[in-house]
């Protein structure tokens, strides 16, 4: 599939701030045999006095820019052609959970992708025990990963409902877990966390979901917005599966990756550094078609 | 002591040593294992003895004095939030001959460079993981390692420049390593401080020694982060997390020895890749920077994200190389305990030998098989954290020692299983005892060494001795100074005297003159503050007298004066009904808050007369009754706050910083006086109303010998707004203003900035005023054109 994707984020502070200083996560990354990227574009306004283009630990691609003036309103539009050729599937050796540390103890590598990054806690997935007990209960009797994995997964998608007014960028998981309603990015926390505590590294994945859906089916939750999902390692020789437990699939060919981290923490599409002194107020949109 | 034969030549000891007891396998560093008393201690116990317990007490409080004065405080963390407390000096100097302090320099430098190694592998190639020399789990939960750091290359080579290792001796005297301390050490300006507070003590026997100075290594250290500088006119700066860190005094201390100026977070900004600090003279560069947070804190933008004493974009003016950081961002990774089970395998793989200095036998139970080991030897471990950077002896709230909870339970060994990986289990060690004084007797008590190595261009040099931390009680649990544990001096004692050495003698590599216009904007805004509390106080404290004076003299608050006065006091927000008001509780709060932020930049007379006269308000506001009582204690408070602006003013130094304290002093000067004489002056004052204005100007000596007549509008206009003669005149605060503003720097060429060209401007109309053309309009427009002030001078200076 051939995608347009344009995003718009735009931000309104009640009083102008100053020391603007923002990293942006925003543009797909290129991941070999699954995404290419033909063209991406960040536009800032207001221009940014300074802006430089680098790739962060995880190999996303990061924007850092820098306002001189104090500011009252930014906005940010990415725009960009994504290719995701139809994957080339081939039976991934199913590994047992119970060879899974084995596994893990072979991996001597702190690279990007190396698991060990996604087992211990994060900044905004700590560990949690009535996610862990409900992990514990779900997954029983599964014999492999992936079949865990796709346990949680399912689990979480029957128990949890959507609910965008529930859930605050900076809600805690566990709360989401407790009252069973958020949005994919709490869906992917609690997806994370529960893995995690099985022993199964977890990571983030934020990226779009496109918009229109086929002829005859319903409209997916998280289009008109940027979307998350989570990663799942499933040994060293299947590697990594993602798996969207808002909507209760895997991830594929109507999935675009923006990029990976641990949590939201190190994927946040805007990440600033403002002196604030009133409130602000978010605005974002996504279109997304197929070409 | 019946056992051991304690005697050396011509001392008796039997007083200072019938308590010392040296506990069964363990060592001590007074006597050695034969029993006798190790010779390098002969000089001080000969000395002790021969002192009365007068002289002694006497040398002690001389001692503690010392550091009363310097203000030297650490501050405690407990239940009911922090405060200040004494430092805690143990007088006893800890004596340790030349040679085996150089052993221990020497091995300590072998591990430092082997700690660079290890910093430079896990921030760069990562081989020691793909070797299997390190496990990647461990790093990769190790919450100080720093992922955005990873690739950057430190500017100069070096990752680690200033480290320090807490060291004990074992059972069978050797020395081993108990901690690793890379993050960014504290207690070298201590053990300074602790040096000279001990030499108070003993001086004539420090004298006769052969003590090794310290004041070299600070000096060699100075010079390295000096040779850091590019070829510009980039800076060496320390940064604090602010005077809320319990090692806050320290940083100031420093700064003012070395001679850098310290900033916080906020003073810094990024721009083009350069890391700039803000000062009054615009930004300018910052080429080093000697950091004493923790890296996390120091770049909200990447790091912690809730920092909010660290300065955002950091990290990438250290990805661009234009500033060194040290230690370098991330450093704290090595301090993790878990760490020290692969240092030695590591240390083999790297040297072909082992270290020197080993650290205290780890393990790491996130490995089976060294879980299983810790396991069936829980017996003679501590099992805690594995992520701790404390000392071993200082426990977690879940930690396991000798088999044991914290409940006093056998540890269940599933619980070692299922939470291996965020265990370590450390060999408990006996550490040695050493001397500490008890009411006049010496006693053994555990002891741990700091050693703290900086990187020069010559490599490590080590801070010969100054920080040995004495345990409370026997254990060696009591030694943390957040517990109680206390430090003492370390007297590495040389066979010849050493070469005095000073901060000021030796080889320089240039003379250095901090250049005008450097001063970070925060310290000139706490400056202009302190300036402007203190003096506002002052008004207060003059109001106040007279208030209570009109009381004393007429019996009531009834009588108009006194209720004129009192309205006053309330537009300023005080009430007089309150014999000490919180307001100037509040002020002096602020005042000492201000003082406090600038801390490297006060003379420390300065700093104990603002406490002494905030407590002593305080008091008095706990018993102070109106009237006559309240004006006696008024004039006390005026003597000695007059007291404190003598110290200040006199004793500074006429830095920019100076400037910015005299600028606030005449702003509130030059405000309350107009305020006053709007108000006396006006057509609804009660009669007295231009005698109280003289009072509370403070101008009646001069009104007297200056107008033969009685007060009358035209002489209090004249004496107190145009008169520039007198001090307390609004024209000589504007002049005195102008006085300061001159040395700002300018807007750009010789252009005047809106702040220095408006204090010319009211010199100029006061100038050319006369008594009889000052209408009450034209003193509303005088205190308009003033009270922009401030607004003008942030606008100029304080961005």
């Amino acid at each position: 599939m051939l995608y347009d994707i344009r995003l718009a984020i735009e931000y309104a502070y009640d009083a102008p701030a100053d020391g603007g200083r923002h990293v942006l996560r925003l543009l797909p990354r290129e991941i070999r045999g699954i995404q290419k990227v033909l063209e991406a574009t960040v536009e800032c306004t207001p221009q940014p006095v300074e802006r430089a283009e680098r790739r962060d630990f995880f190999g996303n691609a990061a924007v850092d820019i820098r306002y001189g003036e104090a500011v009252t309103r930014t906005g940010f539009v990415m725009r960009a052609r994504v290719e995701r050729p139809a994957p080339v599937t081939m039976p991934a050796p199913a590994l047992a959970l119970a060879d899974l540390a084995g596994d893990l103890a072979a991996t001597r590598s702190l690279g990007p992708d190396s698991p060990h990054h996604f087992l211990p806690p994060s900044p905004r997935v700590p560990p949690d025990g009535a996610i862990a007990a409900w992990a514990l209960g779900v997954t029983e009797g599964a014999g492999t990963v992936l079949e865990a994995a796709r346990r949680v997964c399912n689990a979480l998608n029957d128990e949890m409902a959507f609910d965008p007014d529930f859930t605050a960028v900076d809600m805690p998981h566990a709360d989401a877990f407790a009252a069973r309603r958020g949005v994919c990015q709490d869906f992917t926390h609690i997806m994370i966390g529960a893995l995690r505590s099985l022993g199964i590294p977890a990571g983030y994945v934020s990226g779009f979901l496109r918009t229109l859906p086929p002829e005859g089916q319903s409209r997916l939750e998280g289009a008109d917005a940027m979307h998350a999902w989570v990663r799942v390692w499933c040994g060293g020789k299947a590697g990594w599966a993602e798996l969207d437990p808002t909507n209760r699939m895997d991830a594929g060919q109507d999935h675009v990756v923006v990029a990976h981290g641990r949590d939201y923490f190190d994927v946040a599409p805007v990440k600033g550094h403002l002196r604030l002194s009133g409130g602000q107020t978010t605005t974002q949109s996504v279109d997304m078609v197929s070409v | 002591m019946s056992d051991l034969q304690l005697n050396v030549p011509d001392i008796d000891l039997a007083h200072l040593l019938g308590d010392y007891r040296v506990l069964p396998g363990i060592a001590d560093e007074l006597i050695d294992f034969q029993g006798n008393i190790r010779p390098v201690w002969h000089p001080l116990l000969r000395h002790l003895a021969g002192l009365s317990a007068e002289e002694l007490d006497l040398a002690l409080t001389r001692a503690d004095q010392y550091l009363r004065d310097g203000g030297v405080y650490f501050r405690q963390y407990g239940k009911e939030g922090s405060t200040e407390r004494d430092w805690p000096l143990s007088h006893v100097p800890l004596m340790i001959e030349q040679d085996e302090w150089e052993t221990i320099a020497a091995g300590l430098a072998e591990r430092a460079d082997l700690l660079e190694s290890m910093m430079a592998d896990v921030y760069g190639e990562n081989r020691l993981v793909a070797e299997g020399l390190l496990p990647p789990a461990l790093l990769a939960a190790n919450p100080e390692w720093l992922r955005p750091a990873v690739g950057i290359t430190p500017r100069g080579g070096a990752f680690l420049r200033h480290v320090a290792f807490d060291i004990g001796r074992g059972p069978d005297g050797n020395w081993w390593v108990l901690g690793d301390r890379t993050q960014a050490p504290s207690g070298a300006g201590f053990a300074l401080e602790t040096r000279m507070a001990t030499n108070r003590a003993f001086s004539a026997l420090m004298h006769e020694t052969n003590v090794m100075r310290l004041a070299g290594f600070f000096r060699r250290f100075r010079d390295a982060l000096e040779a850091l500088r590019g070829s510009g006119r980039g800076r060496v700066a320390i940064l604090t997390p602010g005077p809320l860190n319990d090692t806050y005094f320290e940083h100031a201390y420093i700064a003012r020895y070395l001679g850098f100026t310290l900033m916080q977070g906020a003073d810094l900004t990024v721009e083009n890749d350069r890391l700039m600090v803000r000062t009054v003279s615009g930004l300018m560069p910052v080429d080093v920077l000697w950091r004493r947070l923790d890296s996390g804190w120091a770049d909200p933008l990447e790091l912690e994200e809730g920092s909010r004493i660290g300065t955002p974009g950091m990290l990438g003016a250290l990805r661009a190389g234009s500033c060194t950081v040290i230690n370098a961002i991330g450093s704290g990774v090595l301090e993790a305990r878990a760490m020290m089970a692969f240092t030695p395998r590591i240390a083999e793989h790297l040297t072909g030998k082992p270290l020197a200095l080993p650290n205290i036998a780890t393990w790491w139970c996130g490995d089976e098989n060294a879980r299983e080991y810790a396991i069936a030897n829980a017996g003679r471990m501590t099992i805690d954290n594995a992520m701790s950077t404390r000392l071993p002896f200082d426990h977690g709230p879940d930690v396991v020692i000798a088999g044991k909870t914290v409940d006093g339970g056998d540890v269940n060994p599933d619980w070692i299983r299922q939470n291996g990986a965020g265990l370590a289990a450390q060999e408990i060690l006996s550490l040695s005892t050493a001397p500490a004084l008890v009411e006049g007797r010496l006693v053994a008590r555990p002891m741990s060494l700091r050693v703290f190595l900086a990187r020069t261009g010559d490599g490590w040099t080590a801070m010969p001795g100054g920080f040995a931390r004495i345990g409370r009680s026997g254990e060696s649990a009591g030694i943390a100074m957040q517990r109680g544990g206390s430090v003492s001096d370390v007297w590495v004692v040389a066979q010849r005297p050493d070469p005095a050495e000073s901060l000021l003698t030796g080889k320089r590599a240039k003379v250095r003159r901090l250049e005008p216009g450097s001063l970070p904007s925060t310290a000139a805004d706490n400056l202009l503050w302190l300036g402007r509390y203190v003096e506002r106080a002052e008004d207060q404290i003059r109001l106040l007298r007279a208030y209570h004076l009109r009381i004393a003299e007429s019996g009531s608050a009834d009588y108009p004066l006194a209720s004129h006065i009192a309205g006053q006091l309330e537009f300023i927000g005080v009430d007089p009904a309150i014999p000490v008001p919180a307001g100037l509780v509040a002020d002096l709060d602020a005042a000492l808050r201000s003082a406090g932020n600038v801390r490297d930049r006060f003379s420390i007379d300065g700093w104990n007369a603002l406490v002494d006269l905030k407590q002593t308000t305080v008091n008095f506001a706990s018993r102070v009754t109106t009237g006559d009582d309240a004006a006696r204690a008024y004039s006390v408070l005026l003597r000695k706050i007059s007291g404190f602006t003598g110290l200040v003013h006199e004793n500074m130094y006429r830095f920019i910083g100076w400037r910015f304290l005299g600028i606030g002093r005449a702003l509130e000067r030059a405000q309350a006086m107009l305020r006053l004489l709007q108000d006396c002056t006006g057509e609804g004052a009660p009669a007295g109303a231009l005698d109280l204005a003289i009072e509370v100007g403070d101008s009646v000596m001069t009104h007297r010998r200056r107008y033969s007549v009685e007060t009358d509008r035209e002489t209090v206009i004249e004496l107190l707004l145009l008169d520039e003669m007198n001090p307390r005149s609004a024209h000589h605060q504007f002049r005195a203003m102008n006085d300061h503003a001159i040395f700002l720097p300018k807007a750009g060429g010789d252009t005047l900035t809106p702040f220095q060209a408006r204090v010319v401007e009211l010199v100029t109309t006061l100038s050319t005023s006369t008594a009889d053309q000052v209408s009450a309009d034209s003193l509303a427009g005088l205190a308009r054109h003033a009270g922009e002030l401030p607004a003008l001078l942030a606008s100029s200076y304080l961005h």
